[in-house]
């Protein structure tokens, strides 16, 4: 946005104050988001509406959960863990939380490493991000199992509403799937930082365009988004 | 004389972005089959589209046939029924009038409209089409499986939906739901494609006010879409697990076929909600582009720059946003709180606001210009006038007290084919005949066009507009057949033999149509570059059908907005976007 864009005429165009000016830049020629690459401008928008599915199942999870008869399970006691001679209430959905939240900073790191064109740190944070992604992935799994051998089902569950397991399996089951997706995409950027393609600027192998360091950027964005989204099914599934 | 705002002399800023890479492609497959070119990826997209609405089209005859002459058909037998009305529905909004629009008239005139040599992300965007043609791949297939497809209707309400007795129960409604699945994930690969294109890669000098209403309409509708498809496909998520893993999100408890469900505790409503949240807006991501598109072919053909062009684009932005706040107007009899209808109504009543501005607009630009009844022009007048017959009944079932008797019944039918069915399909059709030239390189014929252009509108007011009385009468859609009952006149049993017979004759005259566009491919007159003499980009291609990456080695530069028609003192009564300053003013300087 600092750069100042200059006209054939060699003079800066007149500028417009408050919002006139915000609409008029906004809607001048070529670009409507100055600077951004059109990558970061798709991964923007598909977040906004892959913003739109969790919203839908979370609004749909609060109706069921709102207008059920039956109640609802107590889930500080469904989700607790005995370590030791200990019983903890959600300690492992705290831990899980806190190594997703633990892999954005590292995937921040990687972004800046990235643009510093450090080939080694960049791959090495993304696969430290990609190996949190697959922890959280993996304690999820477990938590399923759990649950599942406890005698929740999709159709009902030992404890109250029905709707209980059916909301849990599909949201957690969805973000789970966002992470999955997640780390699979870490590695194969991590392999290409490492192998030095955004440096010689090599062909995608299915799109055959030139790749750049940004994507670490651009990957970032969605690992974050899929973080969000996990606080807000913290929040309101479990904490709720 | 008027002032018309002319821009004579205004700045163009250096590139911003480099040009593009293009991926080339190197053999038969990958240049027709598997292209990673807009323009064939259209193509593909409209064939596609219009092949299973042809099935659709057929469909609807066998419905016809049923409703005009009841018990004469014994091949029609009343669950055969649901399942026509249901795929004709889905098939006729989702997989034609959506994917025709975006998929297919976006693919093609966004690249060419804003200057650009493709979409930002070519092979997405062949995904994209590959993905649409599988969900249809899927959906035709439920013709096969056992039990056949889904007769849930086209709204697929639960628990109806899933029970067993609606036909479908064992496959169709799977596949349907899978099918639609695949749709919203093809289609948001495009749509991400059509929005960054739009937003990311404009050429040089065309700003977002000097943009074809009919990229305004396509870019809204999609941004739309990729706002609505959500709803649904969280709706067809939960709906297919209630069905597969019997879960409830939509079921409540209830006595099937003599025995207690396993389902219980879920809400049906909470379906309605979510389907509506798509499906009120997918009424406008199928009109919006067809009100750009009617404005373009309006300004064109009537040789005149489009009136309040701004208000034109900030109505369709309007629209927009309004069409997510007014969902629940389809929900008057679902028992929902009845308050909420107060809300609902009045959100519904204000889309009329910039819907009038905009027919205002349209009648307004046609106001003293040189109007060619060119075929395109013809199917647009006849969509301005459907589309203000369709608004209007629109706001008789926007308002709670009138909707509640009138409600599934006939007049509900007539409505929103009127609206959102033969008017948006006018404007397909006059598309056609306005871009084939640049598709093509050929005219289509005119005499078979005006033949078609005739028959189909009058055809239509013939069909919906009896249609609108049965619903007075108190005669219910979706129903096989009428029986004796004694509120339904005699009269009104030959009134539906009479629609019948038209909708077949119009259905059948589509054929020229068809054979007007085989024939044209070969035969019809060469067009030239740009035969309506029209302004935007698209006509300005160096070659014609345009060459891959669209613009030979420079791309365009713009100087001006895309309505310069009939400018006073210019040499031509058209001044295309891309013809710099200098060579209109040295003729201005002349005359004044």
């Amino acid at each position: 946005m600092a750069e100042t864009v200059l006209t054939n005429s060699g003079q800066s165009p007149a500028r417009l104050e408050g919002w006139r000016g915000i609409a008029a830049d906004w809607a001048s020629d070529q670009r409507a988001f100055k600077n951004v690459s059109w990558g970061k401008a798709m991964m923007w928008i598909f977040l906004l509406s892959d913003t739109f599915i969790f919203s839908c199942f979370l609004l749909s999870y609060m109706t069921a959960r709102m207008s059920t008869t039956v109640p609802w399970p107590n889930t500080s006691e469904v989700f607790a863990l005995t370590i030791g001679d200990t019983h903890i209430p959600m300690i492992l959905i705290a831990i899980m939380t806190f190594i997703l939240i633990s892999s954005s900073g590292t995937m921040a790191m990687a972004v800046n490493f990235g643009y510093r064109r450090d080939r080694v740190r960049t791959a090495a944070l993304m696969l430290v991000t990609a190996a949190f992604g697959a922890t959280f992935v993996g304690m999820q799994a477990f938590e399923w199992t759990k649950l599942i051998t406890e005698g929740v089902r999709p159709w009902g569950n030992p404890w109250g509403a029905p709707q209980f397991g059916a909301s849990f399996f599909m949201i957690t089951g969805f973000h789970g799937t966002h992470v999955t997706i997640g780390v699979i995409f870490l590695i194969a950027i991590a392999r290409k930082v490492l192998r030095g393609d955004f440096d010689v600027a090599r062909r995608g192998f299915f799109t055959s365009r030139k790749g750049y360091y940004e994507i670490v950027e651009i990957m970032g964005l969605y690992w974050h988004f899929v973080d969000l989204v996990w606080v807000f099914i913290f929040a309101l599934f479990y904490l709720w | 004389m008027v002032d018309i705002p002319y821009e004579g002399i205004a700045n163009i800023p250096p590139a911003e972005a480099p040009d593009v890479e293009l991926y080339h492609p190197r053999s038969w497959w990958t240049r027709y089959v598997f292209s990673q070119d807009a323009k064939v990826i259209a193509i593909q997209y409209a064939l596609t589209a219009s092949a299973i609405g042809l099935v659709a089209l057929v469909l609807s005859w066998l419905m016809r046939l049923q409703l005009g002459f009841p018990g004469t058909f014994s091949f029609i037998d009343p669950n055969q029924y649901l399942q026509l009305i249901t795929m004709h529905g889905m098939i006729m909004v989702i997989y034609l009038l959506t994917a025709l629009f975006l998929g297919g008239f976006g693919n093609y005139l966004i690249p060419l409209m804003v200057g650009a040599r493709d979409m930002v992300f070519p092979y997405v965007n062949m995904l994209s089409y590959w993905v649409y043609l599988l969900a249809v791949l899927v959906l035709a297939s439920t013709f096969f499986v056992p039990g056949g497809p889904t007769g849930a209707g086209w709204t697929l309400y639960p628990p109806q939906a899933i029970l067993s007795g609606t036909p479908g129960q064992e496959w169709g409604i799977i596949l349907m739901m899978s099918s639609l699945i695949l749709f919203i994930i093809g289609f948001t690969m495009g749509g991400l494609n059509y929005v960054v294109t739009v937003l990311q890669a404009r050429a040089r000098g065309m700003t977002l006010m000097r943009l074809p209403l009919t990229v305004w309409g396509i870019f809204t509708a999609t941004v739309m879409a990729l706002l609505a498809f959500p709803a649904l496909f969280v709706a067809s998520v939960m709906l297919l697990l209630d069905r597969l893993l019997g879960t409830s999100f939509f079921m409540p408890s209830l006595v099937e076929m003599g025995t207690l469900s396993k389902y219980g505790g879920g809400s049906p409503l909470l379906f309605q909600h979510l389907f509506w949240f798509f499906g009120h807006p997918e009424v406008y991501i199928v009109a919006l582009p067809a009100f750009g598109i009617v404005s373009d072919l309006i300004s064109t053909h009537a040789r005149k720059n489009i009136f309040g062009y701004r208000m034109m684009v900030w109505a369709i932005v309007a629209i927009g946003a309004l069409s997510f706040l007014v969902w629940a107007h389809h929900m008057y009899v679902s028992g929902m709180f009845p308050q909420f209808g107060y809300f609902f109504a009045t959100t519904t009543l204000i889309i009329a606001i910039p819907t009038a501005i905009k027919v205002y607009n349209w009648v307004l630009t046609l106001w003293r210009g040189d109007i060619h009844l060119r075929v395109p022009m013809l199917f647009a007048l006849g969509f301005i006038i459907t589309f203000v017959n369709g608004g209007l009944t629109g706001l008789f079932l926007g308002n709670v007290v009138v909707d509640v008797p009138l409600s599934d019944t006939m007049f509900v039918v007539a409505h929103f084919h009127m609206v959102m069915g033969v008017a948006p399909i006018m404007v397909v059709l006059g598309a056609i005949y306005h871009w084939y030239p640049k598709v093509t390189g050929r005219m289509l014929n005119d005499v078979l066009g005006k033949f078609h252009f005739w028959v189909t509108f009058l055809g239509a007011y013939l069909i919906f507009f009896p249609m609108h009385y049965l619903g007075l009468l108190g005669v219910p859609r979706r129903y096989f057949e009428l029986g004796e009952a004694a509120f339904i006149p005699p009269s009104a049993h030959s009134l539906n033999a009479f629609i019948s017979v038209v909708a077949l004759t119009v259905g059948f005259s589509q054929m020229v149509f068809l054979f007007n566009l085989a024939w044209s491919l070969f035969k019809g007159e060469a067009s030239g570059g740009n035969p309506w003499r029209a302004t935007t980009l698209e006509w300005q291609t160096p070659e014609t059908p345009p060459g891959h990456g669209n613009w030979g080695k420079e791309l365009p530069v713009v100087y001006r907005w895309a309505y310069d028609y009939s400018v006073p003192g210019a040499e031509e009564d058209f001044i295309p976007q891309n013809q710099p300053p200098r060579a209109t003013q040295a003729v201005q300087g002349a005359v004044s």
